[in-house]
Protein backbone atom coordinates (compact mmCIF):
# COMPACT_ATOMS: atom_id res chain seq x y z
CA UNK A 1 0.00 0.00 0.00
CA UNK A 2 1.63 3.45 -1.25
CA UNK A 3 2.37 5.69 2.05
CA UNK A 4 1.86 9.76 2.12
CA UNK A 5 3.10 11.63 4.58
CA UNK A 6 1.95 15.14 4.39
CA UNK A 7 3.33 17.96 6.58
CA UNK A 8 1.48 20.57 7.80
CA UNK A 9 3.33 23.85 8.84
CA UNK A 10 0.67 26.17 8.62
CA UNK A 11 -2.50 26.94 11.21
CA UNK A 12 -5.49 27.79 9.83
CA UNK A 13 -6.35 30.95 12.24
CA UNK A 14 -3.12 32.48 9.83
CA UNK A 15 -3.46 30.67 6.42
CA UNK A 16 -7.01 30.03 4.87
CA UNK A 17 -4.99 27.04 2.39
CA UNK A 18 -4.67 24.45 4.72
CA UNK A 19 -7.80 23.03 4.34
CA UNK A 20 -6.43 21.42 1.07
CA UNK A 21 -3.78 19.25 2.83
CA UNK A 22 -7.00 17.92 5.06
CA UNK A 23 -8.62 17.19 1.77
CA UNK A 24 -5.72 15.49 0.17
CA UNK A 25 -5.27 13.29 3.26
CA UNK A 26 -8.84 12.38 3.30
CA UNK A 27 -8.90 11.52 -0.53
CA UNK A 28 -5.99 9.43 -0.34
CA UNK A 29 -7.04 7.31 2.16
CA UNK A 30 -10.44 6.79 0.47
CA UNK A 31 -8.07 5.66 -2.47
CA UNK A 32 -6.79 3.16 -0.03
CA UNK A 33 -3.42 4.59 0.37
CA UNK A 34 -1.51 4.77 4.12
CA UNK A 35 -1.94 8.60 4.75
CA UNK A 36 -0.22 10.31 7.72
CA UNK A 37 -1.09 14.08 8.53
CA UNK A 38 1.88 15.30 10.36
CA UNK A 39 1.13 18.79 12.11
CA UNK A 40 4.43 20.84 13.26
CA UNK A 41 5.23 24.56 13.56
CA UNK A 42 2.12 26.66 14.02
CA UNK A 43 0.64 23.71 11.97
CA UNK A 44 -0.04 22.16 15.57
CA UNK A 45 -2.41 24.97 16.58
CA UNK A 46 -6.09 23.28 16.01
CA UNK A 47 -4.68 20.06 17.49
CA UNK A 48 -5.49 22.27 20.77
CA UNK A 49 -9.11 21.61 21.47
CA UNK A 50 -11.34 24.41 19.71
CA UNK A 51 -13.56 25.44 16.86
CA UNK A 52 -11.18 24.55 14.18
CA UNK A 53 -9.71 20.73 15.81
CA UNK A 54 -12.95 19.62 14.28
CA UNK A 55 -11.53 19.24 10.92
CA UNK A 56 -8.87 17.11 12.05
CA UNK A 57 -11.16 14.75 13.92
CA UNK A 58 -12.86 14.38 10.67
CA UNK A 59 -9.89 13.54 8.35
CA UNK A 60 -8.40 10.96 11.21
CA UNK A 61 -12.29 9.90 10.94
CA UNK A 62 -11.60 9.09 7.98
CA UNK A 63 -9.24 6.55 8.44
CA UNK A 64 -5.92 9.03 8.20
CA UNK A 65 -3.27 9.00 10.97
CA UNK A 66 -3.38 12.68 12.76
CA UNK A 67 0.38 13.21 14.43
CA UNK A 68 1.23 16.67 15.98
CA UNK A 69 4.89 17.37 16.41
CA UNK A 70 5.62 17.16 20.24
CA UNK A 71 8.47 19.80 20.06
CA UNK A 72 5.98 21.99 18.37
CA UNK A 73 3.33 21.47 20.87
CA UNK A 74 5.55 22.17 23.72
CA UNK A 75 7.05 25.41 22.12
CA UNK A 76 3.56 26.67 22.27
CA UNK A 77 2.18 25.63 25.58
CA UNK A 78 0.34 22.58 24.11
CA UNK A 79 -0.14 19.79 26.79
CA UNK A 80 0.70 16.65 24.68
CA UNK A 81 -2.13 14.83 26.85
CA UNK A 82 -5.13 16.86 25.89
CA UNK A 83 -5.24 17.19 22.46
CA UNK A 84 -8.04 17.23 20.12
CA UNK A 85 -10.13 14.08 19.47
CA UNK A 86 -8.36 11.89 16.52
CA UNK A 87 -5.00 13.48 17.32
CA UNK A 88 -1.79 12.23 19.00
CA UNK A 89 1.76 13.72 19.88
CA UNK A 90 4.19 12.45 18.02
CA UNK A 91 8.01 13.41 17.73
CA UNK A 92 9.78 15.05 14.42
CA UNK A 93 11.19 11.59 13.60
CA UNK A 94 8.34 10.82 12.12
CA UNK A 95 9.60 12.18 8.75
CA UNK A 96 12.78 10.72 8.70
CA UNK A 97 11.15 7.84 9.14
CA UNK A 98 8.87 8.11 6.16
CA UNK A 99 11.33 9.38 4.28
CA UNK A 100 14.09 6.21 4.69
CA UNK A 101 10.90 3.89 4.54
CA UNK A 102 10.21 5.76 0.94
CA UNK A 103 6.85 7.23 1.28
CA UNK A 104 5.56 10.01 -0.56
CA UNK A 105 6.74 13.28 1.86
CA UNK A 106 5.08 16.23 0.70
CA UNK A 107 5.78 19.79 3.00
CA UNK A 108 2.86 22.31 2.99
CA UNK B 1 25.54 0.43 8.65
CA UNK B 2 24.13 -1.90 6.25
CA UNK B 3 21.17 0.50 5.60
CA UNK B 4 22.40 3.66 5.25
CA UNK B 5 19.72 5.68 3.66
CA UNK B 6 20.73 8.87 1.79
CA UNK B 7 18.22 11.71 2.12
CA UNK B 8 17.81 15.23 0.30
CA UNK B 9 16.40 17.94 1.86
CA UNK B 10 15.98 21.42 -0.45
CA UNK B 11 15.17 24.77 1.96
CA UNK B 12 14.99 28.11 0.99
CA UNK B 13 14.80 30.02 3.96
CA UNK B 14 16.96 32.77 5.04
CA UNK B 15 18.21 32.43 8.74
CA UNK B 16 16.49 34.10 11.82
CA UNK B 17 12.98 34.33 9.78
CA UNK B 18 11.10 31.40 10.34
CA UNK B 19 10.52 28.29 12.14
CA UNK B 20 10.93 26.26 8.61
CA UNK B 21 14.78 26.95 9.24
CA UNK B 22 14.71 25.46 12.76
CA UNK B 23 12.91 22.43 11.30
CA UNK B 24 14.87 21.78 8.76
CA UNK B 25 18.05 21.68 11.28
CA UNK B 26 16.30 19.20 13.30
CA UNK B 27 15.43 17.39 10.50
CA UNK B 28 19.05 17.22 9.55
CA UNK B 29 20.09 16.32 13.09
CA UNK B 30 17.73 13.25 13.66
CA UNK B 31 19.44 12.31 10.14
CA UNK B 32 22.99 12.96 11.26
CA UNK B 33 22.27 10.72 14.61
CA UNK B 34 21.24 7.77 12.82
CA UNK B 35 24.55 8.16 10.46
CA UNK B 36 22.39 8.42 7.32
CA UNK B 37 23.83 10.08 4.00
CA UNK B 38 21.93 13.70 3.71
CA UNK B 39 22.28 16.04 0.89
CA UNK B 40 21.08 20.04 1.29
CA UNK B 41 19.92 22.03 -0.92
CA UNK B 42 19.98 25.68 0.11
CA UNK B 43 18.08 27.93 -2.39
CA UNK B 44 17.49 31.57 -1.91
CA UNK B 45 17.75 33.28 1.17
CA UNK B 46 18.90 29.45 2.54
CA UNK B 47 22.55 29.92 1.40
CA UNK B 48 22.61 32.44 4.39
CA UNK B 49 22.94 29.59 6.82
CA UNK B 50 26.17 28.52 6.83
CA UNK B 51 27.38 32.22 5.69
CA UNK B 52 30.44 32.63 8.12
CA UNK B 53 30.13 36.28 8.72
CA UNK B 54 27.37 35.72 11.04
CA UNK B 55 28.31 37.14 14.58
CA UNK B 56 26.80 36.61 18.33
CA UNK B 57 26.14 39.98 19.22
CA UNK B 58 24.74 41.04 23.12
CA UNK B 59 21.37 41.83 24.15
CA UNK B 60 21.13 45.63 25.60
CA UNK B 61 17.14 45.53 25.37
CA UNK B 62 17.91 42.74 28.94
CA UNK B 63 21.19 43.49 29.41
CA UNK B 64 22.80 40.73 28.40
CA UNK B 65 26.41 40.28 27.01
CA UNK B 66 27.31 38.21 24.51
CA UNK B 67 28.19 35.26 26.42
CA UNK B 68 25.00 35.79 28.43
CA UNK B 69 23.36 35.55 25.12
CA UNK B 70 24.49 33.44 24.14
CA UNK B 71 23.20 33.68 20.35
CA UNK B 72 22.13 30.96 18.01
CA UNK B 73 24.70 30.59 15.31
CA UNK B 74 23.12 28.77 12.39
CA UNK B 75 26.61 28.55 10.62
CA UNK B 76 27.48 26.57 13.77
CA UNK B 77 25.24 24.17 13.88
CA UNK B 78 25.41 23.27 10.74
CA UNK B 79 29.66 22.59 11.25
CA UNK B 80 28.12 20.62 14.53
CA UNK B 81 25.85 18.71 12.23
CA UNK B 82 28.28 18.05 9.55
CA UNK B 83 30.52 17.03 12.75
CA UNK B 84 27.74 14.43 13.96
CA UNK B 85 27.47 12.97 10.92
CA UNK B 86 30.53 12.07 10.11
CA UNK B 87 30.67 10.78 13.95
CA UNK B 88 27.90 8.38 13.31
CA UNK B 89 29.26 7.12 9.99
CA UNK B 90 27.51 9.44 7.48
CA UNK B 91 27.94 12.72 5.56
CA UNK B 92 26.26 15.85 4.49
CA UNK B 93 26.92 16.91 1.33
CA UNK B 94 25.35 20.95 1.35
CA UNK B 95 25.26 22.77 -1.81
CA UNK B 96 24.52 26.23 -2.33
CA UNK B 97 22.81 27.58 -5.34
CA UNK B 98 25.64 29.65 -6.40
CA UNK B 99 23.72 32.44 -8.05
CA UNK B 100 21.51 32.44 -5.05
CA UNK B 101 25.20 32.94 -2.70
CA UNK B 102 26.56 35.70 -5.52
CA UNK B 103 23.19 38.06 -5.74
CA UNK B 104 23.58 38.18 -1.78
CA UNK B 105 27.45 38.21 -1.06
CA UNK B 106 27.22 34.90 0.60
CA UNK B 107 30.57 33.10 -0.78
CA UNK B 108 32.29 32.40 2.39
CA UNK B 109 29.98 29.64 3.85
CA UNK B 110 31.47 27.09 6.90
CA UNK B 111 33.84 24.32 5.64
CA UNK B 112 31.60 21.41 3.63
CA UNK B 113 29.60 23.59 2.09
CA UNK B 114 29.96 23.24 -1.97
CA UNK B 115 29.04 25.98 -4.75
CA UNK B 116 26.61 24.64 -7.16
CA UNK B 117 23.59 24.77 -8.84
CA UNK B 118 19.71 23.43 -9.26
CA UNK B 119 21.02 20.83 -11.41
CA UNK B 120 22.63 19.21 -8.27
CA UNK B 121 19.35 19.28 -6.55
CA UNK B 122 18.27 17.18 -9.51
CA UNK B 123 21.59 14.67 -9.50
CA UNK B 124 20.58 14.47 -5.30
CA UNK B 125 17.20 13.69 -5.52
CA UNK B 126 18.29 11.04 -8.40
CA UNK B 127 21.15 9.16 -6.16
CA UNK B 128 18.58 9.28 -2.72
CA UNK B 129 16.34 7.13 -1.71
CA UNK B 130 14.11 10.55 -0.86
CA UNK B 131 13.76 14.18 -1.36
CA UNK B 132 11.99 16.66 1.12
CA UNK B 133 11.37 20.19 -0.60
CA UNK B 134 10.58 22.42 2.40
CA UNK B 135 9.21 25.50 0.47
CA UNK B 136 9.31 29.34 1.32
CA UNK B 137 5.86 30.56 1.93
Amino acid sequence: MPKYLLIESRDPFDSNDTQFCCDLARQLAGARNDVTLFLVQNGVLPARPGPQSGELARVAGAGVRVLADSFSLKERGIDATHLASGVTAAPLDIVIDALAEGAKVMWH
Amino acid sequence: MADRKTITIAIMDAPYEGARSTTALRLIDIAARRGYNINVFAYEGAVLQPFVAQKPHPNAVHGRTVEEENHFMPKDAIAALMRAAEHNGGKIDWVNCGLCVDERGAAEAVPGVRRGSPADFWKMAEASDNTLVIATR
